[in-house]
């Protein structure tokens, strides 16, 4: 019973997020463009699986992700973890912090930052979208490995700043920087690409992740407060895919002069 | 056979978070996973939801994105395609939950700095501005998106200005506000947003001369990111 209702309450939701859609297309269609679509039934059974898909994607993730997740997050930012037996709760009292002792969270910032973005569905539809444009020269699963790697390292830097207690805005400057540099030298045609991907990796199966570890961190170092320091993770996961595409794309570039030259000389 | 492939595709993409579970639960953490049957039962959703997600993006959302990016380049008439793009946006965002969300915890955070009254009137009235100013935003961003390829602007240029802009305004912003106002870039493109917005872009971009759909098309939704920062640091610096 508890399942059915679970089922329903994320169908209902997902269902309201999509009306204001469904009207402002279906007003359009019909009252401005008054144009047939082309098998109206099967753009319909479309809507239809990406909405049931979306809600049985999100009731999966609250059911066998989020919980476990959260808790493996809160897990290992807790001083008893980090300490081992030196540590007694309400006895010792921590007064230096260095940022090596967190170093399981940045793995697991890293490795959860990677595994998650890589199931990211706007990122797959982004993909998708990349690889059918541009006629195969940028594959879907590259670029989605592409994109998933600067989330992963993005966030663990992010984990380190909020470990370091260093400046926010300190590494965002450096980072827009980086990607202005980039945006120098990078294929012209990867670039748009390159700044979508950062808009499409913050959504259903990442963001709630990085905000229980970044709040979990926030909550245990001394010092740091939650509101300002568990805020912030997201803005490096949308920044540091920018730079990953680019140099994906750079490092696809070098690759292929290298290989034509080879030929060049061969020939 | 054919009829799997999403299915097949959708346990590759769930792989890897299994794994990195599976390893940090027994190796790091060294505990046992609770209620390993639901975990299960969720995977199981989990996998069946992506992959039919992925067959509705074939079959429903990105021929209808495109369809319509067809018809109105063939209609030729760009108020109505900036009024549909501006809705677009604004309908999208305005009812996003992970934007009620942030909103309602950006009312508290103000509410504790002081900037705002601690009675549940002003705060309803914060997190509604904010809610309201990140819609708005969206669908002028959506607009300011579609003019650029309508226009062939570059997008570089477009989008370091704006991160100028950002970094500009980050230091006369309110401090309280500016975490928000980077994570509110992140929360306005929901999972059916993004392939409509981008089937839109691309299939402009591919309908009117000139254009390239791989330099042009792309793109909107990293207006659709960057333009909502601006506009949070902007009200965050009216309301105080």
């Amino acid at each position: 019973m508890s399942h059915l209702t679970l089922f329903l309450d994320t169908m209902l939701s997902t269902l309201r997020d999509v009306i204001p859609i469904a009207v402002v297309l279906l007003g359009f269609q019909l009252l401005v463009l008054r144009q047939k679509i082309a098998h109206p039934w099967r753009v319909f059974r479309g809507f239809v699986y990406a909405l049931l898909g979306l809600a049985l994607f999100l009731m999966g993730l609250q059911k066998a992700i989020f919980p476990l997740g959260e808790v493996m997050a809160t897990q290992l930012t807790n001083p008893a973890f980090l300490y081992g037996e030196l540590y007694q709760e309400g006895v010792t009292v921590i007064t230096s912090i260095h940022w090596q002792d967190y170093a399981w969270v940045y793995v697991f910032a890293f490795s959860i930052g990677l595994a998650t973005t890589l199931a990211e569905p706007s990122l797959i539809a982004v993909g998708m979208k990349a690889q059918q444009v541009s006629g195969g020269a940028i594959s879907a699963w590259g670029l989605r490995l592409a994109v998933s790697l600067g989330v992963a390292v993005g966030v663990s830097l992010g984990c380190f700043r909020i470990v370091t207690g260093t400046d926010l805005w300190l590494y965002i400057v450096v980072a827009y920087v980086v990607v202005i540099f980039q945006t120098m030298w990078a294929p012209k045609m990867i670039i748009p690409l390159a700044y979508d991907s950062g808009g499409v990796t913050t959504s259903t199966v990442t963001v709630p992740l990085l905000a229980a570890l970044g709040l979990g961190l926030a909550a245990t170092i001394p010092g740091r407060s939650p509101l300002i320091d568990g805020f912030g993770l997201i803005a490096f996961a949308s920044v540091f895919p920018i730079m990953s595409v680019m140099a994906y794309a750079q490092i696809s570039r070098w690759q292929e002069q290298r290989r034509v030259s080879k030929v060049e000389e061969g020939g | 056979m054919k009829a799997l492939r999403p299915l097949f595709e959708a346990a590759r993409d769930l792989t890897p978070i299994v794994l990195v579970i599976l390893f940090f639960q027994e190796l790091v953490l060294k505990q046992p996973i609770p209620n390993m049957e639901g975990i299960l039962v969720g995977m199981l959703l989990v996998l069946l939801g992506l992959a039919l997600f992925v067959r509705g993006l074939e079959i429903g959302l990105f021929p209808l994105g495109e369809s319509m990016a067809f018809a109105f380049a063939k209609k030729g008439n760009v108020m109505w395609l900036l009024l549909f793009a501006f809705l677009l946006g604004f309908g999208t965002t305005v009812a996003e939950p992970a934007l009620i969300a942030v909103a309602g915890k950006a009312a508290q955070v103000a509410a504790q700095a002081g900037v705002i009254d601690s009675t549940q009137a002003a705060m309803d009235a914060y997190a509604n501005g904010l809610r309201m100013t990140v819609a708005l935003s969206v669908g002028i961003a959506i607009v300011l998106g579609v003019l650029r390829i309508l226009k062939g602007w570059p997008l570089h240029f477009c989008i370091i200005g704006g991160y100028f802009i950002v970094v500009v305004m980050t230091y006369f912003a309110p401090p309280e506000i500016i975490g928000i106002a980077y994570d509110s870039g992140g929360v306005t493109t929901s999972t059916i947003t993004v392939p409509l917005v981008t089937a839109l872009g691309v299939g402009l971009a591919s309908s009117i001369r000139g254009r390239n759909p791989m330099l042009d098309g792309f793109g909107l939704i990293a207006f659709a990111s960057l333009v909502p920062m601006i506009f949070v640091m902007v009200f965050g610096i009216v309301t105080t």
